[in-house]
């Protein structure tokens, strides 16, 4: 409910609002009650998914958009933001989530792409979207599409952060890289980064997106998510890590304070104390790469 | 000596208000701990998940010690998260959800609607010089004020921009815009 002048949808509230999950962490959630479990927890928002990527990995099958009767019950429970996945490329999905009310979009590799050659036009939606990047040429292509927030994708599903770490660094070494090019230099990194020119040379001045970056993909502890914030990210993601625990709430609440404490080993230290079972966890390298899903999206 | 304010750094656009803090002159410094505060003239409460700042805040014993300091009349400015934890009482909140208090008001929480109603405007607000901006996402409104309370901006017919004494709370952000009036009004009340 807005007042007559005012505009919905644009650039400034898409990226604003993921301004303001800055610090925080976001959590996969299959169910109302694990929606509650998280917002007591201390999350910002979270993702509203039919099965966390470790079970999509060990099911298989073709992964989609969730019920909207589960989005809805989810939307009911918590007074945070609730965001939902559409397959790489489907618009429907994206249309379906926006009608439901859903906060943010993700354009998720975690799900089975319906386009190998094209992502949503982002542009064309009120309700903003975040994309996952493995590098920052990918990151600058969806933000050329409307990306109002990015993650690095990190192995979704597996526990193992070895991913996060590479894609995140890789992000912040290539915005550094940026930084240090004189101007005529500028042309042919966009050229090198298959990213329009603008964006390129507009990163190369302000050292850093345009957007939000957070990270994603086998955090599953709370030294992960104090890592990935070190190494630069601007908040997490947490998927499997928390509901495929031992003790859930307790673990998320864990993964809060260090999100926030960083930087601060003394804290850090107490918080990672009698957390139980972290999940079990699989080596991306044991995943044969057909089935890595970072490497869909392009 | 200049001014030291603090922005409450649990979550949120800290970073935004410590670059608008810091080009008005003061020096502005993230805050995380008791000690910090102590070392602060003012406080800002950024824009955020107010339910996640509120229980980080609870966990590492920052409410109480902002509470006595907003009873000893520190200056304090809170936008939108901000605004909610500003607020003697809030409607639509999380189960058990608590502020500071401070501001003589009723906050309703995400009454703009959700983030697709989420908008921008252009606001007058009494104390301040031409139109302002306005970025509202997911904003609160204020819904009842007490008798100390001045409303200086509305929209939609509700209070958006507030001040009790030395307490201001916008809905919106005036942190996201390179605009600074709004984080003078808060100075100028020092």
């Amino acid at each position: 409910m807005a007042t007559e002048t005012s505009t919905t949808g644009t650039p400034g509230v898409k990226r604003g609002m993921a301004e303001m999950l800055k610090g925080g962490v976001i959590m996969d959630v299959v169910t109302p009650d694990q929606a509650k479990i998280a917002e007591d927890a201390g999350a910002v928002a979270v993702m509203a998914l039919e099965r966390v990527p470790a079970d999509i990995r060990a099911q298989g099958g073709v992964s989609r958009m969730s019920d909207p009767d589960m989005i809805d019950g989810i939307i009911e429970a918590v007074s945070i933001p609730v965001m939902a996945k559409a397959r790489i490329g489907h618009f429907v999905e994206a249309q379906v989530l926006q009608s439901l009310g859903v906060d943010y979009i993700d354009e998720s590799e975690v799900l089975t792409p319906v386009d190998y050659e094209n992502h949503i036009d982002k542009w064309a939606f009120t309700v903003p979207f975040v994309c996952g990047a493995t590098n920052l040429g990918e990151a600058l292509r969806r933000i050329t599409e409307g990306a109002a927030m990015i993650r690095s994708k990190g192995e979704a599903g597996t526990g193992d952060a070895s991913n996060a770490v590479t894609h995140m660094r890789t992000l912040r070494s290539q915005i550094r890289r940026l930084a240090t090019l004189s101007a005529d230099e500028l042309y042919v990194a966009a050229k090198e980064l298959q990213a329009p020119y603008e964006l390129v040379k507009e990163v190369a001045g302000t050292g850093k997106l345009p957007v939000v970056l957070f990270t994603a993909g086998g955090i599953a502890t709370p030294a992960d998510a104090a890592l990935m914030m070190q190494l630069g990210a601007e908040g997490v993601f947490v998927g499997s890590g928390i509901f495929k625990s031992g003790n859930p709430a307790q673990r998320a609440e864990a993964i809060v304070k260090a999100t926030t404490f960083f930087d601060d080993p003394d804290v850090l230290a107490k918080v990672s104390r009698g957390l139980g079972e972290a999940m079990v966890g699989i080596n991306v390298e044991d995943i044969p790469q057909p089935h890595r899903l970072a490497e869909r999206g392009w | 000596m200049p001014l030291t304010i603090g922005v409450l750094a649990l979550q949120g656009d800290v970073r935004e208000h410590l670059t608008s803090l810091t080009a008005l002159g003061v020096t502005a410094i993230g805050v995380r701990r008791v000690a910090e505060l102590d070392g602060c003239d003012g406080l800002v409460l950024p824009g955020g998940e107010s339910t996640t700042i509120a229980k980080l805040a609870r966990i590492f014993d920052l409410d109480d010690a902002i509470r006595s300091r907003i009873a000893g009349q520190m200056p304090v400015f809170g936008t939108c998260a901000g605004m909610i934890l500003l607020a003697d009482r809030i409607r639509d909140g999380a189960a058990g959800q608590e502020t500071f208090g401070g501001i003589d008001m009723t906050v309703r929480r995400n009454a703009f609607g959700r983030q697709v109603d989420s908008f921008e405007d252009e606001l007058s607000v009494t104390g301040v010089a031409g139109p302002v901006h306005a970025v509202f996402i997911r904003a609160p409104w204020v819904e009842e004020t007490g008798p100390g309370v001045e409303v200086l901006a509305t929209a939609s017919d509700h209070p958006v921009v507030v001040r009790q004494g030395p307490l201001l709370a916008t809905s919106f952000h005036p942190e996201v815009d390179d605009d600074g009036r709004l984080h003078r009004l808060f100075l100028e009340g020092f």
